[in-house]
């Protein structure tokens, strides 16, 4: 045990290997920090929402920080509602003219990519009159529109031809901004504000909205097609990647190393049996099956986990640990062991594999890496699990929209960034154990 | 074959460890109980053995694999069900049964379903199907696909797999080649330079090969195919085709360029590291040292005292590299659109297209048999350490 310490003591002296712990340690930190902040159940929740979960963020808007490496600014999302306060509200008339007040401060280079106004509005019969008016830092006033508001109801400028017609065929996104003295479309930073005027015909009626700018960034993480923010997606893939690598990696080595261990103490028709069935598993195609699984069963993340272990026990590991085993046994303290009469279990678990944990080790951290692609790899054929956020899953849908052909390159590289990752921690790891527990390898 | 790609080079490691470790492969066994037979019926009884052996393993596993494959006849439900479902509505669609009484058309439609069940031979159990699937399996009787065909319009298994085997042998052919010889050369030359800056660069990148070659494939395609735009996105050929052959082969070598490069990129690094440790291992031998003190050239000491006896561990990765070149890599093809075995593979599965599974995986069993069979035999030839049908015939 001691001397096994101290193996792991010479890690240190591997640059790849205090690399890749440290790699495996931030992955661990973001893994917990994730599970803490966003509960299970919250983030199936956010990852299966719609636009009642998303409305307010952007779709396939870019991270923040793609910005400092452009010139131009990226616009960002801006939301000002009475509802929270941040628009004005004042009352005249009595109360029955109510002023609502957006200021808008822009200071992007670019435009934003959506306007949507929405309303809310409480009467019994005859629905409150609203007039929307846009107000330009130069001085210019622009009628946007005028409705009844019905109780929920959605507007978007850039959709309403009327209001095009007014800004010279300009869709309001464009319009709004536009400095009108510039040829190029460019826009005039400053100071906007929109006024909502709405009249109401009854005692309690009252109107409240929410102007939202969608802009072309929107968090560290940027957002997909779905208007949802991939941080949930990146943050819940790590302790899903973690977990099914490391699940998958021990589940399959130990139960390996037991069975050859088993198989090789006992002999005769149980080695016989066991080396059979690892000839049919190799014949067994193990994509396909899992494939198989997926489509024709469940694609729950656990069960597609409890077939790749069943899948990969009887693996071509049991071979090599068969060989291994096959010299253990003949070794002078089995046969001591024989001699003051230990069972047969107690000769397996307390002498023959113990000899072996040190061929285990790095095999096992080499494996998680491959369980965790495999993860990916299932996504990208759509069978991921359904309900969970997983890296795979993000790719896949990255895949699957031309995120490509369309631009938008932190969409794919961000999960697979976090992959990327994940494989050269445990992989750095992986190779440095090997060569500190496996003598052959010490000092190649 | 039965494991994902990504799983390939730990993989190797392991196995070539273990070869190393206990060479000769098959005999690890001692041979002193053996009674004394005649050579050439030694020879006789293990070949008959290992026969023997190696068809119940492919029996197994390919009968496993049609019960998988039909879910344990949950498939033959669904195709029930789909039949019964299109009768009725070709009977309701059909004018001259619509006049019928409703009882009438009820019968008619039972009578009709029964008939194709029984052509089909659905109204049979699972249990006996699976044994009839069984026997044309193993007698490589392919039969019809359930849904897919081939692009001439073939319903035939064999024309099927026959039309996609082309471009799978030559994507996995040529990047598979390439790959192990690059990685072979690559690392004899790197085990006589030990320790130099480029042997230690392979050290160094070696956990690069931890992601999969579909993985390298996206960030190829990011940057060949989008940012520099110099090499297609996917496919095989441009479309239209272009009629002129020379054209046609440039065209297909340019769509071969980027997933070629995914698998040798994502390989490369760590098969070369295991390799070349291989290599080094068998340099670190005495009978080598001895080699280099009679003043042998390091060529002659190459060719003699390492790479003699690390010949049979090179065969047999050459040729079981062979037979995975058949099953395709299915997600590197879905990833570059590659028209091959593996997503024919993938789309079987699908839509529970049997015969295809079936077919694809019996091939590959009896490739894989026969090669381990050849195997047995060749290590005799290549390494004389090796006896046949001495030992156990355990591994």
């Amino acid at each position: 045990m001691i001397a096994f310490l101290k193996s792991l003591g010479q890690l240190k002296r591997y640059p790849s290997a205090v690399g890749g712990i440290i790699i495996i340690i931030l992955l661990i930190a973001l893994a917990v920090y994730a599970v803490s902040t966003i509960p299970y159940s919250e983030a199936i929740r956010l990852w299966r929402g719609g636009e009642d979960v998303w409305g307010e963020s952007p779709r396939l808007a870019a991270p923040v920080w793609v910005d400092w490496f452009n010139r131009q600014k990226m616009s960002h999302s801006i939301i000002v509602s009475s509802l929270d306060g941040t628009a004005e509200r004042t009352e005249t008339d009595g109360g029955k003219t109510q002023l609502l007040t957006f200021p808008v401060h822009y200071a992007y280079d670019n435009f934003p990519e959506e306007i949507v106004i929405f309303f809310t509005s409480h009467y019994a019969d005859k629905p409150p009159h609203v007039a929307l008016k846009w107000y330009t830092p130069d001085g210019r006033e622009i009628r946007i529109t005028e409705t009844s508001a019905k109780a929920a109801q959605t507007y978007r400028p850039g959709q309403d031809s009327k209001l095009t017609r007014r800004l010279k065929g300009t869709v309001a996104e464009m319009g709004f901004f536009q400095d009108p003295e510039s040829e190029t479309r460019k826009v005039l930073k400053g100071d906007y504000k929109m006024v909502m005027e709405i009249h109401t015909f009854e005692q309690d009626s009252t109107v409240d909205a929410k102007l939202v700018m969608h802009g072309q960034v929107s968090g560290l993480a940027g957002t997909d097609d779905r208007r949802r923010d991939l941080m949930v997606a990146l943050l819940w893939g790590t302790p899903v990647a973690l977990a099914f690598g490391l699940l998958a990696a021990l589940g399959t080595s130990v139960t390996t190393m037991i069975i050859a261990a088993i198989g090789v103490w006992y002999g005769k028709w149980i080695d016989a049996t066991i080396q059979r069935v690892t000839e049919v598993n190799m014949i067994l195609p193990f994509l396909p099956i899992l494939i198989m699984v997926g489509t024709l069963y469940t694609r729950s993340i656990w069960v597609i986990l409890g077939m790749s272990i069943l899948l990969s026990i009887f693996g071509s590991g049991i071979k090599s640990y068969r060989a291994v085993f096959m010299q253990v046994k003949e070794s002078p303290y089995i046969e001591a062991a024989k001699a003051y009469g230990a069972s047969d279990l107690r000769i397996i678990f307390r002498y023959m594999i113990p000899r072996v944990i040190p061929m285990l080790i790095p095999q096992l951290v080499t494996a998680i890496p491959s369980f965790v692609f495999l993860e990916a790899s299932l996504a990208l054929l759509g069978l991921a699990d359904p309900v969970l956020p997983t890296w795979g899953k993000v790719i896949n849908d990255a895949r699957s929209q031309g995120a490509l052909f369309h631009g938008q390159y932190y969409w794919m590289l961000e999960p697979a960034v976090l992959l990327m990752l994940t494989g050269l921690g445990f992989a750095m790891l992986g190779f440095a154990l090997d060569r500190i527990f496996n003598p052959r390898l010490r000092g190649l | 074959m039965s494991l994902a790609p990504g799983f390939s080079v730990e993989q190797k490691v392991s196995e070539r460890m273990d070869d190393s470790t206990a060479l000769p492969v098959n005999e690890t066994g001692s041979g002193p109980q053996q009674k004394r037979v005649s050579g050439f019926q030694r020879v006789l009884r293990f070949t008959a053995r290992r026969f023997v052996a190696l068809f119940l393993t492919v029996l197994v596993g390919v009968y496993l694999t049609i019960v998988i494959a039909n879910m344990g006849g949950a498939v033959d439900e669904l195709r029930k069900g789909e039949i019964a479902q299109s009768i009725a509505m070709g009977v309701s669609m059909n004018p001259e049964m619509r006049r019928l009484d409703p009882e009438k058309r009820a019968q008619i439609i039972e009578e009709m379903t029964r008939l194709q069940e029984q052509r089909l031979g659905l109204d049979q159990p699972f249990a006996i199907r699976s044994l009839t699937f069984l026997r044309n399996a193993m007698l490589l009787d392919l039969g019809f696909a359930e849904n897919l065909t081939s692009d001439s319009g073939s319903r035939f298994v064999r024309a099927i797999i026959l039309e996609r085997l082309p471009p799978t042998l030559l994507l996995m052919g040529m990047s598979y080649l390439l790959l192990f010889f690059i990685s072979v050369f690559f690392a004899l030359y790197l085990s006589r330079r030990y320790g130099s800056f480029l042997d230690r660069l392979v050290v160094t990148l070696a956990p690069t090969s931890s992601a999969p070659a579909w993985f390298y494939g996206l960030f190829l395609i990011l940057i060949f195919a989008v940012f520099l735009g110099v090499l297609p996105y996917s496919g095989m050929v441009s479309a239209p085709p272009p009629a002129n052959k020379f054209v046609y082969a440039a065209s297909v070598a340019r769509h071969l360029i980027l997933p070629v490069a995914a698998v040798i990129v994502a390989a490369i690094w760590s098969s070369t590291y295991s390799w070349r440790t291989f290599f080094l291992i068998y340099s670190s031998e005495d009978y080598v040292e001895m080699a280099k003190a009679k003043g042998l050239s390091s060529r002659e000491i190459e060719n003699r005292y390492v790479l003699r006896p690390t010949l049979p561990t090179i065969i047999t990765n050459f040729a079981l590299l062979l037979i995975g070149l058949w099953t395709g890599a299915i997600i590197l093809e879905t990833v570059f659109n590659w028209p091959g075995l593996g997503r024919l593979f993938y789309s079987a599965i699908n839509i529970y297209d049997t015969p295809v599974i079936v077919g694809e995986t019996v091939i590959y069993a009896y490739l894989l048999a026969v090669t381990v069979f050849v195997l047995d035999f060749v290590y005799v030839l290549v390494d004389p350490r090796v006896r046949i049908g001495g030992g156990s015939e355990g591994a």
